[in-house]
């Protein structure tokens, strides 16, 4: 079990923290691992706090329960800094990846005192650059695939390809702007 | 699955039923004698029907055989004593009866 | 040839009914089954199924419409959770004792009220008596698995009764795990081809459904029905034991994890079975002699069977996702110590209610069970023996 990485996603209803934790389950899947993705349901209405998880494992994965001690927390909308507490459990180890246009110093009073590495990305920013509109997930996959080295660059832009490949087999016009939005978000996050 | 429904009584055994109590097999209401729940049963009273045949298609039943174009006997086994046909009649050649 | 994946257990149910193509789907959509439907209806669409899905105005409707069908000779299903099988209530019953073989994918959720759409067994654990064959998965791999193996079971000569195939909502039915697919091919050959016996569309023998039974039949006619469930046992074994020769998946009327040395014992349905595995494990690592009976097969119930895995143990906790409001515990409680007392186990038991409306079962939470088991064994009293995991007192 010392191998296994577990992640924190911190949404609101309709932002895509639980597409975007299973898009990572996903692609982590696809480097060999066991994984797990799953949203945590509170009221089921756009803008209401929500919760994702995801378990990364290079040996099978049994336990069903939520994620109390994450090496990983994403805040998807910075809005939940105030909100929710959402350094809860985080390892000191681990980092907190936040989705703001604020340098992190103006990030770090907000997290309770947290010890550990804070690392902020503006996935709004990335997204209207590359995709001309507002998905945060796409960047915010590709910041905390780096962020917790879940799989070396390359690997991950070849999978996602592959992947978007098939998800947007309808619409290929989108997969470029996706990939833009990876390749940028890798460079941005800081 | 055929049934022997010849089984079917209040002596046959949870064996003896079929499975889900199906009835297979067309028309087996026939082997039963369904009318002794009647309380009140129709009379034919042949001098005065005109074999008009007017009774025959409203009984819920089938009650009333017709042979060569013309109504025989109420089949009592079947009849329940609904009282139909006594109303289909315009004249008056059935009447009900107390059973 | 199996086939790796990473699917949600809403998502692998659905792949299951693409593979065995059943007949008629008539559906309704309650969260959180919704999905099975969803994806079912992609697949009617693209043409990958000949199935009849017919979506209707309720869940009396979907499952009068999955009886009509499987009466009529066709391989039905339909799918739902909590309140919608609530609304099934009596067609259920109407399923089970015209002995067709359909079967119901239940994605389980807590029943109003409060309103609630997140896990527990509350649903499934009212119908447990409709005389349905149930059978509970802990991960979408064993969701998937059970629904290969559902017609096979219900469809069985000896057998014939309807199969209700659950699986923890959310918990499982939202979750993307690993999992492995068996192909197309093998899955079809598998469940092989419905040839029912009786029929309403065969014209060679015309036929009544649902007779009215007075009282002169209707004991007969129940314990004629129940003749079907003794069946049940050994030919879910059966059908297991070439679904492993399949798949190399093993499976049974339960599952018995680290028990044969155990001395403290756990018994429970459903995904927290997987989070008390880790918890086992952590604990054996310490020299603690505990283990779990995870169970499969819930109706009929292996009494004897479960009895017997649970012959040496010292104490044993129960664990209920549904109240039963008896003031002494839930159903698989009731059903557990019965088949104890009937064995004459000497084991100490306790009936814990946990997990109610998608409460989180951690793995400290089943650590402290079994600590809580090895001090009941230690004083030989098992105290309150109906007990609430977690509550706030």
């Amino acid at each position: 079990m010392s191998n296994l990485t577990e992640i924190r996603w911190h949404g609101r209803g309709g932002q895509g923290a639980k597409t975007a934790a299973l898009l990572l389950a996903d692609v982590a899947f696809q480097t060999g691992k066991y994984v797990q993705g799953f949203p945590e349901y509170g009221p089921e209405r756009m803008g209401a706090p929500i919760t994702a998880y995801n378990r990364i494992s290079d040996t099978q994965i049994r336990v069903h329960s939520n994620i109390y001690d994450p090496q990983y927390v994403v805040v998807v909308d910075e809005s939940l800094l105030e909100a929710v507490d959402v350094t809860s459990g985080l390892k000191k180890d681990g980092a907190i990846l936040v989705n703001t246009s604020r340098p992190k110093e103006e990030i770090i009073p907000h997290l309770k005192g947290y010890e550990g590495k804070v690392c902020t990305i503006d996935a709004h920013k990335v997204s209207m650059a590359t995709m001309g509109r507002y998905f945060p997930n796409t960047p915010l996959l590709a910041a905390i695939v780096k962020v917790a080295d879940i799989m070396d660059e390359e690997t991950f832009l070849r999978e996602m390809r592959a992947s978007f490949s098939h998800k947007f087999a309808s619409k290929p016009e989108v997969i470029d702007g996706n990939m833009a939005a990876l390749k940028m978000a890798l460079k941005e996050v800081r | 699955m055929a049934v022997d429904i010849t089984k079917l009584g209040v002596k046959a055994t949870w064996k003896d039923l079929t499975e889900g109590m199906v009835i297979a097999g067309a028309g087996t209401s026939k082997d039963f004698n369904t009318g002794e729940w009647s309380t009140d049963k129709p009379v034919f009273i042949e001098d005065k029907c005109k074999q008009c045949l007017l009774c025959t298609p409203v009984c819920p039943d089938s009650c009333i055989p017709v042979k060569d174009g013309k109504r025989g006997e109420f089949d009592y086994d079947h009849c329940k004593g609904c009282g139909i046909c006594v109303k289909s009649c315009p004249f008056g050649a059935i009447t009900m009866e107390g059973v | 040839m199996a086939k790796r994946d990473r699917l949600s257990g809403n998502e692998a149910i659905a792949i299951a009914l693409r593979q065995i193509n059943p007949d008629v789907f008539p559906a309704f959509p309650i969260t959180p089954s919704t999905e099975i439907p969803q994806y079912f209806a992609s697949f009617v669409a693209n043409g990958q199924v000949d199935t009849e899905f017919i979506p209707v105005e309720s869940e009396h409707s979907s499952m009068s419409a999955a009886i009509g069908a499987s009466a009529a000779g066709a391989r039905s299903l339909t799918a739902t959770s909590s309140c919608g099988l609530a609304y099934m209530w009596e067609e259920l019953y109407i399923a089970a004792s015209n002995r067709l073989p359909l079967a119901l994918a239940l994605v389980n959720r807590a029943l109003s009220g409060p309103i609630n759409i997140n896990c527990d067994h509350s649903d499934s654990m009212g119908a447990r008596d409709a005389g349905w064959i149930q059978m509970y998965a802990e991960n979408n791999q064993e969701a998937y698995d059970n629904m290969v193996q559902a017609y096979r079971i219900a469809e069985h000569k000896d057998v014939r009764l309807p199969i209700m195939i659950c699986q923890d909502g959310f918990i499982t039915s939202h979750a993307v795990e690993n999992m492995e697919l068996l192909e197309d091919e093998e899955v079809k050959n598998f469940v092989g081809e419905y040839e029912p016996e009786n029929y309403l569309l065969n014209p060679d023998c015309p036929m009544a459904v649902g007779p009215y039974s007075i009282t002169d039949y209707y004991m007969e006619a129940k314990r004629n029905q129940a003749e079907g469930m003794k069946h049940v046992e050994k030919v879910v074994l059966e059908v297991a034991e070439e679904f492993a020769k399949l798949s190399g998946r093993e499976y049974g009327l339960f599952e018995a994890y680290r028990l044969e040395d155990a001395e403290y014992a756990v018994v429970m349905i459903g995904s927290a079975a997987g989070t008390t595995k880790d918890a086992i494990d952590k604990l054996r690592e310490q020299g603690e002699k505990v283990g779990l009976l995870k169970i499969r097969l819930y109706r009929p119930f292996p009494a004897e069977a479960i009895a017997k895995a649970l012959q040496g143990v010292k104490a044993v906790a129960v664990m209920d996702r549904a109240e039963g409001y008896t003031n002494h515990g839930g159903p698989l409680g009731a059903d557990v110590m019965a088949a104890l007392y009937r064995a004459r186990s000497q084991a100490l038991a306790v009936n814990y209610i946990y997990g109610l409306g998608g409460r989180d079962v951690r793995v400290e939470d089943m650590e402290g069970i079994f600590a809580t088991l090895k001090q009941i064994a230690a004083d030989g009293d098992a105290g309150e023996t109906y007990r609430y995991l977690g509550i706030r007192e």
